[in-house]
Parts: structure tokens; C-alpha cells; sequence
């Protein structure tokens, strides 16, 4: 007996919630960077658990749900380099990485 | 065959635990430094997990980048960054609680639908020619996301490079 798809979009689920709970509740911006790449790792073992289990119709498509995952890795790879190196600007300028002191844009 | 099955349902729980274990670290620990490891622990969960649905090649992109590269690029921006968020009260903001239940909420509603849909499943047979075909697929029916991909590589090169710098 295989692992049923259900397990794996409930693995993938339980990682996306904790990240979005890092996200939105750390106070620290590495800590919220990531709480977004879990998220993204969540998404990922979703569109690796349906290209396993689920036949598109369209043959030429076989291989999009991997395809699709290596975008996504190039993404979170591009995301984490840019925000990094926000972080260190503004730990720069302003000796801080708590978000609730950089409020300059805050209405 | 069966003790193959066996083994291979054995290895998705360990590997399952392995990443959300790491996960739940990466969330709740008061030291980013140690949260950032919790997360190195999480990506090789979850690697694990590509492996168990034999995407092999997936696995060790995710190894390569995810805790080769991003892990260590965090790790280095903890180091740069350390000393002031030491011991200044909770890793948390006001709102936390509202951030646990809006998770909550979300993660018992993808459960319901995880669990309750009829999902039409047809597990393939994974030949070995997928790494090969991948390549194909790049070179061809993906070409202009490809090379987009490429370009935006480039451009967060330069953009982080111009923005980190003093």
C-alpha cells in the first residue's frame, strides 16, 4: 500500500502554516524570511506530490509539476538573496532588524 | 516488493517528522541562530521527501541550493546582524496570537480539503530517463522560461551586490 496523496497535501500543509505563522508573528525580519522560504517548501512538495500521483492528460505536460518545482526553487533562492541583503542595509542605516522599528512607511 | 513498499512508507513518516520537527524550530525558537538551523533541518526533511516520491533529481537540487546555498546565506546574515536582538524580550510581536489562529484556521481548512476531496490518482511509473528528459524539456518546451529565469538570476546578482553594499 502506497502513501496515500491526502499525506503528503497534509505534510505539505502543516509546513506552509508554520511558516505563515513564522511569517507573520516573528519579530526579527531573518525570522519572517524564513517563515517564507518553509512556505515555499510547503508549495514545492505539493507540485512534487501531484506530478507523482496525478497523470496530466496532455503527455507533453509529464514532466511540469518537476519542471515547475525547479522555478520555484530559483524564486526562493532569488527572494532570500534580495531580502538578505535588505536586511543588511538596513541593519546598516539603522542598527536594527526588528521590523516594528522600521516604520518609517507606516501610515 | 512489499518490504521494499514497507521500507519506503517507513522512510515518508521519518522524513515527514524530520521536517516538520525542523520547521517547528525554525518558528519557535527565541535564538534566530538556532532557528536558522531548525530550517537546515526542515530542507533536508524535505529533501527526504523528494527522494520517497522519486524525484530524485529534485532531492538534490534542494540539497544543493536550499542547504547549500540559502542556509548559509541566512546563517551569514545572522552572523552580520547578531548582538542587538539579544535579550530584548520575546521573538514575537503583538500580534502573534492572531498570526497562530489565522495558521491554524488556514491549516484545518487545507485539511479538510486534503482529506475530503476524491482526487483522480494514477501513480505513474518513474522510469529512469526522467533527469535526462528534464533536460529536454528545458532545452525545448521551457526555453523562454528558462532563459527568464537566467536573466533574473542575473539581475538579483547585481541588485543584491548593489544593495548590501555600503
Amino acid at each position: 500500500m502506497m502513501i496515500p496523496l491526502n499525506f503528503y497535501l497534509l505534510l505539505a500543509a502543516g509546513l506552509f502554516c508554520l511558516g505563515l505563522f513564522g511569517a507573520l508573528a516573528r519579530r526579527n525580519a531573518i525570522g519572517i524570511l524564513i517563515g517564507i522560504e518553509l512556505m515555499l517548501n510547503a508549495v514545492n512538495i505539493n507540485l512534487i506530490a501531484f506530478w507523482r500521483y496525478i497523470q496530466p492528460a496532455d503527455p507533453s505536460m509529464a514532466l511540469a509539476g518537476q519542471i515547475f518545482a525547479l522555478f520555484v526553487i530559483t524564486l526562493a533562492a532569488a527572494e532570500a538573496a534580495i531580502g538578505l541583503a535588505l536586511v543588511i542595509a538596513i541593519y546598516r542605516s539603522r542598527d536594527t532588524v526588528n521590523v516594528e522599528d522600521v516604520n518609517l512607511m507606516k501610515w | 516488493m512489499t518490504a521494499d513498499l514497507f521500507l519506503i512508507n517507513v522512510a515518508f513518516y521519518v522524513v515527514g517528522a524530520i521536517a516538520l520537527v525542523g520547521a517547528l524550530i525554525a518558528v519557535t525558537a527565541q535564538n534566530i541562530l538556532r532557528a536558522a538551523l531548525g530550517l537546515i533541518v526542515s530542507f533536508i526533511g524535505v529533501a527526504g521527501v523528494y527522494f520517497v516520491l522519486e524525484a530524485e533529481f529534485l532531492g538534490v537540487v534542494q540539497i544543493l541550493i536550499y542547504v547549500g546555498a540559502i542556509a548559509v546565506l541566512i546563517l551569514f546574515a545572522v552572523m552580520l546582524t547578531r548582538g542587538l536582538m539579544r535579550g530584548t524580550g520575546s521573538a514575537y510581536n503583538t500580534q502573534w496570537m492572531g498570526a497562530a489562529f489565522i495558521a491554524l484556521i488556514l491549516f484545518l481548512l487545507l485539511g479538510v480539503v486534503a482529506l475530503g476531496t476524491r482526487w483522480n490518482v494514477v501513480p505513474r511509473q518513474v522510469g529512469d530517463d526522467v533527469i535526462p528528459q528534464i533536460g529536454t524539456e528545458l532545452m525545448t518546451t521551457y526555453l523562454l522560461p528558462f532563459e527568464a529565469r537566467s536573466l533574473l538570476l542575473l539581475a538579483v546578482l547585481v541588485g543584491a551586490i548593489v544593495i548590501a553594499r555600503e
